[in-house]
């Protein structure tokens, strides 16, 4: 493919202010009792609850969640801010990075000009219009919080279980907490992230898309399985 | 398995990463319906395959998902440069030889007694 | 079974065994014991088992020549089950454990007979004169036909043990590492590297494929010959550096890992044997879990520093395979680390001093050295004053010429040779031995180094090949120690030193002090190059001097490939088949190198030079598998309806990583039968697929129009909101690559479907055209296949069914064919798309994920009353093509354009922009009248019954069956059902120039020499004019 020139985002950010993007949003989520009662998690068959406190590995699904594909160009004015004020956390502009809140709100640096928003599954919505009110020019919010889920890694061994399944560098000084990547992982890809390390104990989070869910599912407990599994339900 | 630095993650990462792509800087002629049909069978359907440097198209299909570019070297597997889409790379066959002309100058400059003949079998 | 020998050759005391634990084993069926710390093979020469083999080409007996990698015969066969069979075990490298039980590969003789007498039974006996180099390719050249059945025997005859027949109960994993050092080999120069890494804080990784680490250390005896390392022997110093890399957080310590082979970019695997040192099968973890009986370490490095030492390599010389005849190393390193005696009278034959450790540890061993032969004529060195003060008989400018013996050693035959004038000087001398150790000097295991294509280079000083370190291929590769050539342990010790201090830095550490231990001299004096041993015959006439223990090459036959032409020595190798297999050359490369430059009448770097390839020692299958077998073989992908289908009893095709319901049989129902049930559902009541699969993009941006315009064949510019319109997409070469619906959900917001198996290729591709061509463009694409679950509900009840759980107003005014709506789907916020793969009225249902499966139970809950049935991936091809829809994929091959695919409507001439594909449509070959194009088939019907009849998918179509064979083939098959709706079978195919040709009749040669008959038409079977969509 050719050389594309460089796109300077100042010469297209007057002529794009103007127009707001018209892209068809829903309200995703249904009744809060419709929700409880209808909802399947991806990993609902697998994850079935196991006891050990012994146990290397600690395997949780955090189900439900409200996930946001978020894309543009940092370069333009006014982008960065925006995201700050819908989210109330700053972008990430640092490459594999991501900022995370007590609120349960993250932004994930993926790309250049695409970050990974998780927020509680029922704000959501709320988030995605807060971002189209605030965002203008090129930019695309996408919801994909059915096509998603996240499983917490966490114990003693959560470091082996990774390096048995990625090539991804999961060694503290290589992927200290706040560091997040796209991963080959098994046969499969998903997000990888340190979220936390307290009192020496990493928790990552694998963002996992759910048709791949029961085969990574079974991967992570079938690598988890020589140090015991706790999943917490 | 390559180790390849992705120049918009700016770190290097597993070749299972990344995807390649072809030959690097096939420009799509800007008026197609002007080309004529050698011209256009130029552009679809032949390509170098050099023994030595190769401007390559790779994507970082698991990451960022950018294309860019790879200066590698198809013998050695040696990889000189990686280079963002638009951009032009800074080594190519020609700098190459340039500077290695420039070294074995300076060389034979500098002393005649001790030259450096290298491996010279195919 | 009875028999137990008790240990004769094993000495007093010494040794690095336990001599208070004894364990149980048996070799072909005969028990013994070993001692804790044993290998198998330091077992078996305890019991004085001499012959573990015969060799795979002669038949002769083989021992152990050996104590490490480079071991070419003691190859075993391991396990007391047959799920637990391992072949190709080196005896050398496998621990002892109680019950092991190990066989010898004898199958091939029985295989080697075979082969004879079927194909040659004039040869009538075995091996020697009628089985020279390339014996195999000069027999089994012609006829080319029969190569196939020759080939069956040949493989059998050339195996090395057999495969086991159950599957294996052990389980194997991998584990990707990441380090900043690699040292790879644990003897002095390892340990040392590793330490000034370590201290410096870099992360490291040592391995080391012996049991134990400490490489050469290990087999020094302790006596006052060794070295001392700071005024410590060595075991102690290994002890406390061990002690000290143990110690720290970021030094992983691998013993039993073997680094296999070297990959581009400092990209190393290691082979670590995790249980093989316990039990046959391994034993459960401390928690009762299972655990990985090896593990391939997949290790990126920053800098590896490979330490490998050097391999001793013997001399060549008259049945220098006999049993009793070894490496001078082996012998040592048997005796000071196993505690074992190789036998009891032995003859040396040497070209250096280091060698001469062989026969001090034997003297003080209290064993007899009969001789010590000397290729040099003075030799002087420290070992060779101590071997002189024992009053070792010296024999100089000598060397042992020929072995005596069949099944063991009784003899050497030593005389004086002129190495220049290659023969025979003096008189030749009868020594009676059971042993013969030889020594021709030490090549430095550059395998690994070699790997990426790097090649050795020979040095003159060494006299063997080096690593080719600065070489393009070995970039952050460093060697040390033997490996590169230094052999004074003070040499090795400063040279490991600088390579960890520069691997330190290249690692951008502060280098922290370390002091190289001093040693306590040691005197050599330098070595006299000595390869192949001359004879009183000439070569080939002599009795047998081996070259390659494992490939059974000797000298002769070296010099016979020189002799018909075969120069390089890659050509030389081939022909005699040196070096192959598992063996790579570790014993007898350099001496074959040898051997072929003195035929050659040149030097050895004039010969070539030699490359390995990896795995340097064979490698099991299921390390190489890791845990990527059985049900994690692959990904398999599901739906957010997978449960049900399962609990429905549904058969799953693969598409792609997908499993997808592809029917479901009610009771004893075949597919065909399940197939026909679905597809009458469907045209007669409703039916609903789950289309879950299909790769969904959304796309957004002031140019997504555009943008559609240049990536799609057909026209966008005037698609309003709320509609959808079918896209077509092509290379730019004018071939179709996919297609879908796409929907215009907002001015600049457009929801874009691919085939199930396009997807990621297609937002690849998008982003392609986006980031290299046209970034000019306002548009943004997320992929969102997983976020919507999809149900195509579609028959001629669909739209009452569909009213009892929306909210959508589905009045056929109000929402027409090729819209889209959003509203509450049971309660549940999504879209309905107006659209048809099937002919009927459809609308395709689509809801977050998460909610999928609740949707599809409720449409079944709301369907009974209108028949719904569920259909699968079969039924819904039938539909298709009974409407003549195309499956990209199925129906195309990358060579079709719209055109030969008669969708001449789907192609936008008159867009502005020179869509993707455009150009290429006006290419001469693009518009041949000759192309294949798409039309249907059906089946002639003669007589009752053949309306059965179903072409076969992939079947080649002739215009004139009658024509001589090769007949012109001018199409094929590619979609090809029964349709209970229509009756008969019928087909879609390509055919020459088909469109032109509807009505004629077109042949198909079948298997069995019957041809059938099909009739061309248009490829449109089934209401024809649409109608039964738009209702």
């Amino acid at each position: 493919m050719s050389d594309a020139t460089t796109l300077d985002p100042q010469a297209v950010t007057d002529a794009d202010a103007a127009t707001r993007s018209q892209t068809s949003v829903i309200d995703q989520r249904p009744a809060l009792d419709v929700h409880l009662q209808t909802a399947r998690s991806p990993l609902a068959h697998l994850f079935t609850a196991r006891a050990d406190a012994n146990a290397g590995v600690v395997l949780e699904e955090k189900a439900f969640l409200g996930h946001l594909m978020l894309r543009g160009d940092p370069a333009q004015s006014g982008f960065a801010e925006a995201v700050e004020v819908a989210l109330g956390l700053a972008l990430p502009l640092t490459s594999s990075t991501l900022n995370l809140n007590d609120a349960g709100v993250s932004i994930q640096w993926l790309a250049p000009d695409e970050w990974l928003i998780i927020v509680p599954g029922e704000e959501a919505f709320a988030f995605e219009q807060a971002l189209h009110e605030q965002l203008s020019g090129r930019y695309q919010v996408v919801n994909v919080s059915g096509g998603q889920t996240v499983v917490s890694l966490s114990g003693a061994q959560a470091r082996q279980v990774l390096m048995k399944s990625t090539p991804t560098d999961v060694h503290p000084r290589a992927f200290p907490v706040g560091r997040g990547v796209p991963a080959v992982f098994a046969k499969a890809t998903l997000i990888l992230r340190h979220v936390s390390a307290k009192e020496g104990e990493s928790e990552f989070e694998l963002v996992i898309r759910r048709s791949f869910a029961d085969y990574l599912g079974r991967w992570l407990l079938d690598a988890s399985e020589e140090f015991g599994v706790c999943i917490k339900a | 398995m390559m180790h390849i630095f992705c120049p918009y993650c700016g770190e290097l990462r597993e070749e299972e990463e990344f995807h390649a792509k072809g030959q690097a800087h096939i420009e799509r002629p800007i008026e197609p319906e002007a080309c004529s049909d050698a011209e256009w069978g130029d552009y679809l359907f032949f390509r170098n395959n050099p023994r030595g440097i190769h401007h390559e198209l790779w994507i970082h299909a698991v990451g960022c998902r950018k294309y860019f570019n790879i200066t590698r070297h198809t013998v050695t597997y040696e990889i000189l440069e990686t280079y963002r889409m638009g951009e032009q790379p800074g080594i190519t066959a020609e700098t190459l030889a340039a500077e290695q002309l420039a070294q074995s100058a300076a060389a034979s400059a500098a002393s005649s007694t001790t030259q450096q003949t290298g491996d010279a079998r195919p | 079974m009875t028999e137990t020998r008790t240990p004769s050759r094993r000495t007093s005391s010494g040794g690095r065994i336990n001599r208070e634990t004894s364990l149980n084993f048996t070799f072909n069926g005969k028990r013994y014991q070993g001692l804790a710390g044993d290998t198998l093979a330091s077992a078996l020469m305890a019991n004085g088992v001499d012959v573990l083999n015969a060799s795979f080409k002669y038949a002769r007996p083989r021992g152990l020549v050996a104590a490490g990698a480079e071991e070419p015969n003691a190859i075993l066969q391991l396990g007391s089950t047959e799920s637990g069979q391992v072949p190709n075990v080196r005896a050398t490298q496998q621990a002892l454990y109680d019950g092991l039980e190990a066989h010898a590969v004898s199958g091939w003789v029985k295989s080697q007979k075979d082969l004879m007498s079927r194909f040659l039974p004039q040869v009538g006996k075995l091996g020697g004169k009628f089985m020279p180099p390339g014996f195999y390719y000069k027999t089994f050249m012609a006829p080319a036909s029969l190569w196939m059945t020759y080939e069956k025997y040949i493989r059998k005859a050339a195996g090395l043990g057999r495969s086991p027949l159950e599957n294996d109960p052990d389980i194997y994993d991998h584990l990707h590492q990441h380090t900043d050092v690699l040292v790879i080999g644990s003897g002095p120069a390892g340990l040392l590297a590793a330490l000034v890494a370590a201290r410096s804080g870099a992360r490291v990784i040592l391995c080391d494929e012996q049991e134990e680490l400490g490489g050469s250390l290990l087999s020094m005896s302790g006596d006052c010959l060794d070295q001392t390392l700071d005024g410590q022997p060595a075991s102690e110093w290994r002890d406390a550096v061990l002690a000290e890399l143990a110690a720290c957080d970021d030094v992983l310590l691998l013993p039993r890992t073997t680094a296999n082979g070297y990959h581009d970019h400092n990209f190393v695997t290691l082979h670590e044997r995790r249980t093989e040192h316990q039990a046959d099968i391994a034993p459960v973890n401390s928690r009762g879990a299972r655990q990985a009986r090896s593990r391939l370490h997949r290790v990126r490095a920053h800098r590896v520093i490979m330490a490998t030492g050097a391999h001793e390599r013997p001399l060549v010389y008259s049945h220098n395979d006999v049993p009793g005849n070894m490496i001078a190393g082996a012998v040592t390193t048997y005796l000071t680390r196993f505690g074992v005696a190789a036998g009891d009278k032995l003859v040396l034959s040497v070209n250096n001093d280091h060698a001469y450790r062989a026969a001090l540890a034997w003297k003080a061993a209290g064993r007899d050295v009969v001789a010590i032969a000397d290729a040099r004529s003075a030799p002087s060195g420290a070992l060779v004053e101590a071997a002189r003060a024992a009053g070792i008989r010296i024999i100089t400018g000598a060397a042992v010429i020929e072995a005596r013996g069949d099944r063991r050693v009784t003899g050497a035959r030593v005389a004086a040779i002129d190495i220049d004038g290659f023969k025979v000087t003096g008189e030749v001398e009868e020594l009676v031995c059971d042993t013969i150790a030889s020594s021709g000097g030490y090549s430095p295991v550059v395998h690994l180094a070699a790997h990426t294509g790097a090649r050795p280079v020979w040095s003159d000083e060494v006299h063997g090949f080096l690593p080719a370190l600065g070489a393009p291929m070995l970039k952050g590769f460093d060697a040390c120690g033997a490996a590169n050539g230094s052999f004074s342990l003070e040499d090795v010790l400063v040279a490991a030193y600088a390579s960890g201090v520069a691997a330190v830095e290249a690692c951008e550490y502060p280098v922290a002090d370390t002091i190289v231990p001093a040693v306590s001299a040691l005197v050599e004096a330098p070595m006299l190059p000595l390869y192949q041993v001359p004879h009183d015959k000439p070569t080939a006439r002599a009795p047998k001097q081996f070259v390659d223990l494992q490939n059974d090459v000797t000298a002769a036959g070296i010099e016979l490939a020189t002799r018909e032409g075969f120069e390089s020595i890659e050509h030389v190798k081939r022909y005699t088949a040196m070096g192959f297999g598992t063996d790579q050359g570790k014993l007898g490369n350099v001496n074959g190198m040898a051997v072929a430059a003195r035929c050659l009448g040149q030097t050895i770097p004039d010969t070539g030079t030699t490359v390995f390839r990896p795995n340097y020692t064979p490698v099991t299958f299921g390390a190489i598998v890791g845990r990527h077998c059985g049900a994690l073989f692959d990904p398999m992908r599901y739906t957010a309806m997978q449960e049900w289908h399962v609990a429905q009893g549904a058969k799953f095709e693969d598409v792609g990583q997908w499993k997808r319901p592809w029917y479901y049989p009610q009771g004893s129902e075949d597919m065909h039968a399940a197939v026909e049930r679905e597809c009458l559902a469907v045209r007669e009541k409703v039916g609903v697929l789950d289309a879950s699969t299909l790769g969904k993009i959304d796309i957004t941006g002031r140019d997504a129009r555009e943008f559609l315009n240049r990536i799609y064949t057909n026209a966008w510019a005037k698609l309003a909101v709320g509609k959808a319109r079918y896209g077509l997409m092509c290379h730019d070469d004018g071939m179709v690559m996919d297609d879908g619906v796409t929907t215009c959900l907002a001015e600049d917001h457009f929801l874009m479907t691919t085939t199930t198996g396009g997807a990621a290729a297609i937002l690849e591709w998008m982003e392609l055209w986006h980031q290299t061509e046209w970034p000019e463009l306002d548009v943004q694409m997320t992929s969102v296949t997983d976020h919507w679950a999809t149900l195509t509900v579609t028959g001629p009840e669909a739209r009452a069914l569909v009213g009892e759980l929306t909210d959508i107003d589905l009045d056929r005014d109000n929402f027409k064919f090729m819209e889209v709506r959003e509203g509450m789907i049971a309660d549940i916020p999504g879209r309905i798309f107006r659209i048809s793969f099937t002919g009927e009225l459809s609308y395709e249902l689509n809801v977050p994920a998460n909610y999928g499966q609740y949707v599809w139970e409720t449409l079944f809950a709301k369907g009974e009353k209108y028949g719904l049935t569920p259909y699968g991936t079969e039924t819904m091809h039938v539909l298709r093509a009974e409407k003549g829809f195309i499956i990209v994929g199925q129906d195309t091959d990358g060579s079709m354009t719209p055109e030969d695919l008669g969708m001449q409507w789907c192609v936008g001439y008159n867009k502005p922009y020179s869509w993707i594909g455009k150009r290429a449509l006006t290419r001469p070959d693009t518009r041949r009248d000759d192309r294949k194009q798409m039309i249907g088939l059906i089946p002639r019907r003669k007589k009752a019954g053949d309306e059965r009849i179903v072409l076969q998918e992939g079947a080649q179509i002739v215009f004139d069956p009658d024509h001589a064979i090769p007949m012109p083939m001018v199409g094929h098959v590619t979609s090809s059902y029964y349709s209970p709706t229509l009756g008969h079978g019928f087909a879609l195919a390509v055919v020459k120039g088909g469109s032109a040709r509807i009505g004629e009749t077109v042949f198909l040669p079948q298997a069995d020499g019957s041809t059938l008959e099909a009739e061309i038409t248009a490829p449109v079977f089934y209401d024809k004019k649409g109608a039964r969509q738009n209702v």
